[in-house]
């Protein structure tokens, strides 16, 4: 699950990639891992070659192999399904390592496998290198509606206040000796789901005084015009133009 | 001339019928600080939103300088008055704290250079041109309360209204934010159950109690009426000569 | 159910993609009053509270947890539009910030986590609020049947999802009976959580719940839940609307879907089709092959179905009176 802390995904560096405006990241990104999408599973060499190139953009930005590979754990329970399909695909029998799978499963397999893969590792790329409000500022610039981007601002804004409260609502319960096993003990859990609740939405109407106090009248004010250049457009974009290159290769030959 | 606030028969009732004000006058001399003092659920938030326009009064009249807080003019209302809220993070909700700050002075129109210079001076003002690019969730907690304070200076306000202003704060960070609040030219208006605070920085205080103004002079010599204090559910934490009250 | 990148095939993300955009444009249409006149700082942080709720885990049995989805709560809290736009914020940051779900999975990711459960919630909250009496109790007894269905519709959903744009030849069946099965079980933690929670709101602030805005003093002071046959009629009712979805996938002659399934969809790729698993084959060839049509058509009107079904419950349902209410 989302659990964690935002200071946790970025990497506090000052390369190229970080500077780059979060508008033109954010495009090349998606792009990058629409390309690996479309990639025909059985174009192994293309994987290997997004790999290559998604590894070479990381470096650049210093972002440290360990935190790549711990932040990738995030996916294992869909690498777990991905691994359990040679066993319950139907399709013609292989034998790997003397027990009989389905072939087209593995191929299911790999095409999940490699797919999840780099699809997370550009997303924590792009995390590692923007700063989160930086990524919604981007969302803005790329045109996304602008209520939804307020109240993902707002949400970044107090996810962490939230959820320490919620932290130090559960240690209050297990300091009271509170360690529920099945359904039947959680209301405690959901009462203090109810109380935060009620306190978000309590703070939502004071955040709101605040803000009508200080001449809010219903429209956030654009603090910075969006700042992507040409520049910041064309570098961005060379990750995923070597990645639609890649890929209408791999799709002709395959 | 008129008074920066003047406050004449004001009245307030919340939808759920309970009553919060029931004719409450006083006022502001310009330049002045100010202490309204009260236990708790006396009214001293619902008089703090009234002052600000973020509530309206169903009797009585509040005026700011020569104008009177109407629906017509509340944008120069909030513009004139400064509000700071208890709690920093429901006045900090913007991603970085200079967009915080920028946040007002955007919503009356600045733009440009002209922003930038409200927002270097406010932070300024407050000792806080360090904090600009910090998020407010990570500031500490006297960190927050400047940027709070640095969020409304930025609209250029002739009066400041504080919602319990030391709240939360350890004694060293007490004692910054009463520097800083000296060291401010403008009308203030604090309001707050902290008498220590209100002795060291306001010359004169009101006590605000169910409703109503029940005492209105100087400071010292309110906090000195023991019995005035104990019906009103106020209390000093040490007689002012030091010795800790008897009770 | 956050799935990655390449769980999918393209065409299914692509369509799903607009579905989900669709409707979330709707949602936005719809609560853009609510929006605009003070609820952005208010949708945002409740739209915090979800995530963090959905960090919530809280254990089922022997072992297991499950932890909170949130559709069918934030939509009973919040309204079915608000709560739609507020989940669909929590997935896109998630995929985007907290690499939890893909980019390019976001279109079914949208629709299973946010659209779906927000409204195939609401709705079932909606009919459970006509046949339950007017009281706290019921709101409380009709969120907890809402949520559970809710994660099952959204099993359902993938399920049907993967019968499109499955990347590996398990077969519809196989997915869907795991799925559901599965989900039958973790929805009841969502259920009783998201119970308990309206539960909770009720006795602090009734007037936050827009779900329950429609019950005076009096009826929010009335905690007693359904009796026990009123309780034992609704989950028939909720069974009966799982039941009426999953027939769906039985209309049809049932070997033929999965025949037409196998040769146009997941069984395609490999050596026979070689274009078949790239862009949007599967989609470029239907409308070809007739079968593949009445695939589709199966799909869509399956979906109909249901929505009628829901439907059709809840305006024939007629709510019981409130002197009669039990």
């Amino acid at each position: 699950m989302g659990a964690g802390h935002a200071h946790a995904l970025y990497v506090h560096e000052h390369s190229a990639v970080h500077r780059l405006a979060p508008e033109a990241k954010l495009a090349a990104a998606l792009s990058f891992i629409a390309a690996v999408a479309v990639t025909p599973r059985e174009a192994v060499w293309a994987f290997g070659l997004y790999a290559l190139v998604l590894a070479l953009v990381l470096a650049a930005a210093r972002v440290p192999p360990r935190f790549l590979f711990l932040r990738l754990l995030g996916i294992l329970p869909f690498v777990a399904f991905a691994f359990l399909i040679p066993f319950v695909a139907t399709g013609d029998r292989v034998e790997v390592l003397g027990i009989e799978v389905s072939g087209e499963g593995l191929w299911g397999a790999w095409n999940i496998l490699a797919k999840a893969t780099l699809g997370a590792a550009t997303s924590i790329g792009l995390a590692a290198t923007t700063e989160v409000p930086k990524l919604i500022e981007g969302l803005g610039a790329l045109k996304v509606p602008a209520v939804l981007v307020s109240i993902a601002a707002f949400m970044i804004r107090y996810l962490e206040l939230i959820a320490e409260e919620l932290g130090r609502m559960r240690m209050a319960m297990a300091a009271r000796g509170y360690d529920p096993h099945w359904l039947g003990q959680v209301k405690p859990i959901a009462a203090a789901a109810g109380a935060m609740f009620v306190r978000s939405y309590e703070r939502g109407e004071r955040v709101h005084s605040a803000m009508l106090a200080r001449g809010y009248s219903g429209v956030m004010p654009v603090l910075r015009p969006a700042g992507a250049g040409w520049f910041d457009w064309l570098l961005a974009m060379t990750l995923p133009l070597t990645g639609v290159v890649i890929a209408a290769v791999a799709l002709v030959v395959t | 001339m008129s008074h920066p606030v003047s406050v004449a028969d004001l009245h307030f009732a919340y939808p759920d019928g309970r009553q919060a004000l029931s004719g409450v006058t006083f006022s502001v001399g310009k330049g002045e600080r100010l202490a309204v003092l009260g236990p708790n659920g006396a009214g001293k938030t619902t008089l703090a939103l009234h002052l600000n326009g973020l509530l309206r009064a169903a009797r009585g009249t509040i005026r700011i300088g020569d104008l009177e807080v109407t629906d017509d003019n509340l944008v120069e209302i909030r513009r004139r008055v400064g509000l700071v809220f208890q709690d920093p993070d429901d006045q900090l909700f913007m991603p970085t704290v200079a967009e915080d700050v920028a946040f007002g002075p955007a919503n009356l129109g600045l733009e440009g250079d002209e922003l930038e210079g409200r927002v270097d001076e406010a932070l300024a003002a407050v000792e806080a041109t360090n904090l600009r690019q910090r998020v407010p969730h990570h500031l500490s907690g006297g960190e927050k309360r400047r940027a709070s304070l640095a969020t409304v200076l930025a609209m250029d306000p002739g009066v400041l209204v504080f919602d319990e202003p030391a709240s939360g704060l350890d004694p060293a960070g007490r004692r910054e934010l009463m520097e800083t609040l000296v060291g401010l030219p403008v009308t203030q208006v604090l309001i707050t159950h902290d008498l220590p605070l209100a002795l060291e920085l306001c010359p004169r205080s009101v006590i605000l109690d169910e409703g109503r103004v029940s005492a209105d002079g100087p400071t010292a010599g309110l906090l000195g009426d023991d019995e005035l204090l104990a019906r009103h559910r106020l209390e000093m934490p040490y007689r002012l000569d030091g010795r800790k009250s008897g009770r | 159910m956050h799935a990655p990148d390449g769980f999918l095939n393209a065409g299914t993300a692509v369509v799903t993609g607009a579905l989900s955009a669709g409707t979330v444009g709707a949602a936005l249409r719809q609560a853009k009053h609510y929006l605009q006149h003070r609820q952005v700082p208010l949708a945002g942080i409740t739209a915090a509270f979800v995530f963090a709720a959905q960090m919530f885990n809280f254990p089922i049995a022997a072992g297991t947890t499950g932890h909170l989805l949130g559709g069918a709560l934030a939509a009973i809290l919040l309204g079915p539009h608000v709560g739609a736009v507020v989940i669909t914020v929590v997935v896109v940051v998630q995929a985007l910030v907290f690499a939890d779900g893909g980019l390019t999975a976001l279109g079914y990711n949208l629709l299973n986590m946010a659209v779906i459960p927000a409204y195939g919630g609401y709705a079932v909250f909606k009919l459970f609020r006509r046949l339950l009496p007017a009281t706290s109790g019921g709101v409380v007894a009709a969120t907890g049947l809402a949520g559970w269905v809710s994660v099952v519709l959204s099993s359902m959903a993938f399920s049907i999802e993967w019968l499109f744009g499955a990347t590996a030849p398990v077969s519809f069946t196989r997915v869907f009976a795991a799925m559901v099965g599965v989900h039958l079980l973790i929805g009841t933690g969502e259920g009783v959580i998201s119970a308990l929670t309206v539960g909770t709101v009720l006795a602090s602030r009734p007037d936050l719940i827009a779900g329950a805005a429609d019950l005076d003093a009096g009826q929010i002071e009335d905690t007693r839940g359904p009796r026990a046959p009123t309780l034992l009629i609704a989950g028939v009712v909720a069974a009966l609307f799982l039941a009426s979805v999953v027939s769906q996938f039985a209309f049809a002659d049932p070997d033929g879907l999965e025949r037409v399934a196998q040769e146009t969809g997941f069984a395609a790729s490999g050596e026979e089709h070689l274009l078949s698993d790239s862009v949007f084959a599967d989609y470029a060839t239907a409308g070809i092959e007739n079968e593949t049509v009445s695939l589709a058509i199966a799909g869509v009107a399956g979906t109909l179905i249901v929505l009628a079904v829901g439907w059709g419950l809840l305006l024939g349902v007629k709510r019981p009176g409130r002197r009669s209410a039990v």
